[in-house]
């Protein structure tokens, strides 16, 4: 583009264009140094034995043996498939039931608008407190239902190792979906008028012209609301520290916490690199295939 | 890449009447909307339910005012919807000035300066350098930019876990792991990829007649950036801002990691202070400070309005 425009001969490689160079040097040091370079070190060190201090002394796959051999990552892994399913599965159906609605051409679109989206702007230390609070089995919703005369009502998932997830699960839908929505919303907009015109002429009823013709339609929203609940859901971490710290026991345990505690609380570093590095792939794993499908065909500039 | 697929569709969303009004307006035969009854069995389900998921959003904020606004024995007896018999503003002035984490009581107030302390810089800094990153990426672009660019905004995609320890050495070898500095440091790089993304998309539509005639004008790579595109760029730096201000006020995770515990920014003081094991459980105050901490991202949330849909649209993958 621009810079290359002045062709007095052939100036020296390095100072043509070099305030631009200049101004990039952070970026070029985060991308290369952090952004690159930190993520080879980390998988680099995961094959290890570091422990309060990274050492290089490889012991091949050891750190990983031991990685899955322990229970708490076993659970940090199934806590965070369950999670990661239904938040997947509830976000997108809540978010387009609701998007769906919203676009019915109705009153006060705005009003609705800025309730369902006000938790999202709510850190996930905020909302995990809350939904303590209101899941606590003493004084929240349990005991009130209970003093409504059903006194064997059963509500407290945040103490009950079985359920713990789902209790995690309630506070993050009722954060997230409002975000969901508004992609929906925006994913629905761009639809043309005339489709529900020629399926309204063709008596298609509205649930089935959704089902068959608008969601069809919609794919590209829906992939791109996919990959940003899904990194976001393998990211998970505040919102547990928050509501449960990863109890009862080690119930509600999930991974992100444990590369946390064992590279700054049990001083055994290789684990949390081997435990980082599985977050490494299991993104790798939804992002790779997106990105080909996305932009396997030529890179398109934006 | 999603930033730029939401962040355009959300565009779309925005403004999306206006152009259908028009297309209705071009049509022959009858005008405007067909009339329906208020009460159709259609409205009162649509509206019904929103009201009904309106509530369920609604319902912990209320329970959290509801709650700091009581004393601890109407609560132990009471039921957490009920509004306070009593209005007490006691809780709040324990969360913000007495509340205790650890040997420190000094309250809320301590995390709540920290967090400005650390939010402001952040943020300056933080959308300084990305968008003469942009700049650079949209106007002047050098060899192997396009490379630089792509694995930032693959970096974008890592989780935070996988970099945060070789981080942390950096910090270490440049003095700076701790303190505030560092803390800085480290939002300006996870906040890079997506700014400089916003930046890039927004300054490549600008009109590329205007850089030329500047170009030929004489002016260089600063001038052009402070005397054209910046003041050309306003909404778009204060799109950056929300989302800044918000994401820095909500982090919790570089709060722990990067600094001492006289530096944690209040999300981390609040969760010290709730999940205390020591002392009574003090609810009111728990849920007051809950509050205070979540009242600076949902004030720029009410005040900025669409501005925000569209600042988080384009950050929804940093969460």
């Amino acid at each position: 583009m621009a810079g290359h425009t002045r062709g007095s001969g052939r100036p020296n490689q390095w100072s043509r264009n070099l305030n631009a160079k200049f101004a990039s040097v952070p970026m070029i040091l985060t991308a290369v140094v952090i952004f690159l370079g930190g993520t080879i070190w980390t998988v680099v060190y995961s094959f290890t034995n570091s422990k309060l201090l990274p050492r290089l002394s490889f012991v091949g796959l050891d750190q990983y043996e031991r990685l899955w051999a322990a229970p708490r990552w076993l659970m940090s892994v199934q806590n965070l498939l369950i999670y990661g399913f239904f938040s997947l599965v509830f976000s997108l159906v809540i978010g387009f039931v609701l998007a769906a609605l919203m676009d019915q051409k109705i009153r006060f679109e705005n009003t609705f608008r800025t309730i369902m989206l006000y938790p999202f702007a709510l850190s996930f230390i905020v909302t995990g407190l809350v939904w303590q609070w209101l899941l606590n089995p003493e004084f929240g919703i349990q005991s009130v239902v209970r003093s409504l005369g059903w006194t064997s009502f059963a509500f407290d998932p945040l103490y009950n190792s079985n359920i713990v997830i789902y209790g995690i699960l309630i506070a993050a839908l009722w954060q997230g979906t409002g975000l969901v929505m508004c992609l929906m919303l925006a994913g629905l907009r761009g639809i043309d008028e005339d489709i529900w015109k020629a399926t309204r002429v063709d008596g298609i009823p509205m649930w089935k012209t959704y089902l068959l013709v608008i969601i069809p339609m919609m794919r590209g929203v829906f992939i791109t609301t996919l990959v940003i609940i899904a990194s976001g859901i393998v990211k998970v971490y505040d919102l547990v520290v928050a509501q449960t710290s990863g109890g009862p026991g080690i119930a509600s345990e999930v991974p992100a916490k444990y590369v946390y505690d064992y590279m700054f609380q049990a001083q055994n570093l290789g684990q949390g690199f081997a435990a980082s590095t599985m977050m490494l792939v299991t993104v790798a794993i939804i992002i790779v295939p997106w990105a080909y499908l996305e932009f396997g065909g030529g890179r398109k500039r934006a | 890449m999603p930033e730029i697929v939401a962040f355009n569709t959300i565009d779309a969303g925005i403004e999306p009447e206006a152009e259908k009004v028009q297309a209705r307006a071009t049509q022959a035969g009858p005008r405007g909307r067909k009339p329906r009854r208020a009460l159709s069995g259609r409205n009162i389900m649509i509206y019904g339910t929103l009201i009904v998921v309106a509530l369920y959003y609604l319902l912990p904020l209320y329970v959290m005012i509801m709650t700091s606004l009581k004393g601890m024995p109407e609560i132990r007896l009471g039921n957490i919807f009920a509004p306070p018999l009593e209005i007490t503003f006691e809780p709040w002035v324990k969360a913000w000035s007495s509340a205790c984490t650890g040997l420190n009581c000094d309250g809320l107030s301590r995390g709540f300066w920290n967090s400005v302390r650390i939010t402001v810089p952040s943020t300056i800094v933080s959308i300084a350098i990305a968008s003469i990153n942009g700049y650079a990426l949209a106007n002047w672009r050098f060899k192997g930019a396009d490379l630089f660019f792509t694995i930032l905004i693959v970096g974008a995609f890592i989780p935070y876990q996988v970099m945060i320890y070789p981080i942390v050495i950096v910090l270490r070898e440049l003095g700076v792991y701790g303190s505030l500095t560092g803390l800085i440091i480290v939002h300006t790089i996870f906040g890079m990829p997506i700014l400089t993304l916003l930046f890039r998309n927004y300054f490549a539509g600008l009109p590329e007649e205007l850089f030329k005639a500047a170009r030929v004008d004489g002016a260089g790579f600063w001038t052009i950036y402070f005397r054209i595109m910046l003041p050309m760029s306003m909404p778009i730096f204060v799109v950056a801002m929300i989302l800044q201000v918000t994401g820095i006020w909500n982090d919790f995770l570089f709060g722990v990691v990067f600094t001492r515990p006289e530096y944690y920014p209040m999300t981390v003081q609040l969760n010290n202070i709730v999940n205390s094991v020591q002392g009574v459980k003090e609810y009111n105050v728990n849920m007051a400070a809950t509050i205070l901490t979540g009242a600076v991202p949902l004030f720029v949330y009410f005040v900025s309005g669409r501005l925000f849909v569209r600042g988080i649209a384009a950050g929804a993958v940093k969460g």
